[in-house]
């Protein structure tokens, strides 16, 4: 029996993005109005063993996943 | 030839490695070891280890993030620990903060495109292993090649590192939008350097210049005291 993750990471606030500016001017290229600031990030989704702890979870996100220089994390359990 | 013992670092997607192991060779002499990244063990008895540049397993996940968790970095780590000199350009230089040797991060350039020219560098430390031949406040030229060479690092470390006297390099124009110009980091202890530019590509005037040179030259004049 295996569960479905999703591990989202993102740039921590302050963090500059020039992708998501980017992408934010792209948006904007092709008339769509309102959108004030964009941030790209990652989503990363796992199938995980049911005995897979949410500390085991924690620590691949830190160790790997993510990069807690710059990045923050945040683990879904997707039912 | 001194008794200087270099390794270079090979992992999949460097390509940098062979002109680092002949910038040592010529310049620092000795022996220079190619070290593969599946080895878990670093050759006995280094003076010097060099990470190159390239792309490292093709830059996945984030550039250095693989290279960083690879068996022999556990190795290099240890022997950073133990005082072995480190040297990381450019991809050597996000692995190295990747794998926490060196503080910050190194982001996507700011234009968001890849860089490729020689740029004017500072020598704002002249007092380092990797330093100590050139002159303070020297102006150099040294070419980059980057993509993701952006420092980042929060303000705190920032003047952590500019008051004791960690900022190796400095860019002397805008290359890639890194905090307060950053081209290059040492570590606390001294003994890794981190840096965009490749000194490996100036050792001598057939590369258009030898600004490069004198960082090989620091580096085995500090470790075996042997002028070259």
């Amino acid at each position: 029996m295996t569960h479905k993750i999703r591990v989202h990471v993102s740039l921590k606030p302050g963090v500059l993005d020039p992708q998501g500016r980017a992408i934010q001017h792209a948006i904007a290229g092709l008339g769509f109005a309102g959108v004030s600031d964009v941030r790209a990030g990652r989503l990363f989704e796992m199938e995980v063993d049911a005995g897979v702890t949410d500390a085991a979870l924690d620590d691949m996100a830190r160790q790997l996943l993510a990069n807690m220089v710059i990045e923050n994390y945040r683990i879904e359990r997707v039912q | 030839m001194s008794g200087f013992r270099a390794a270079v670092i090979t992992f999949p997607g460097s390509n940098c490695d062979r002109d680092m192991a002949v910038a040592i060779e010529q310049v620092c002499g000795g022996e220079v070891l190619r070290v593969w990244h599946g080895d878990a063990e670093l050759p006995e008895r280094l003076d010097f280890i060099a990470l190159p540049g390239g792309f490292s397993y093709g830059d996945y996940l984030r550039s250095g993030a693989m290279a960083a968790r690879s068996p022999i970095m556990r190795a290099v780590v240890a022997a950073a620990a133990r005082g072995v000199s480190v040297l990381g350009v450019c991809n050597g230089f996000q692995v190295l903060t990747e794998a926490g040797l060196l503080p910050g991060a190194l982001m996507r350039n700011a234009g968001l495109r890849f860089v490729c020219r020689t740029v004017p560098l500072e020598v704002v430390n002249t007092q380092s292993l990797f330093t100590a031949g050139y002159r303070a406040g020297q102006r150099i030229t040294i070419p980059v090649a980057h993509q993701d060479g952006a420092y980042y690092a929060d303000a705190a470390t920032l003047d952590r590192l500019e008051g004791e006297g960690r900022v190796a390099f400095r860019y002397g124009e805008a290359v890639n939008g890194s905090a307060r110009d950053i081209a290059g980091v040492l570590s606390d202890a001294g003994n890794v350097l981190g840096m965009m530019p490749h000194p490996e590509r100036m050792i001598e005037p057939a590369h258009g210049g030898s600004d490069g040179r004198a960082m090989f030259e620091s580096v085995v004049r500090g470790l075996v005291g042997e002028s070259v």
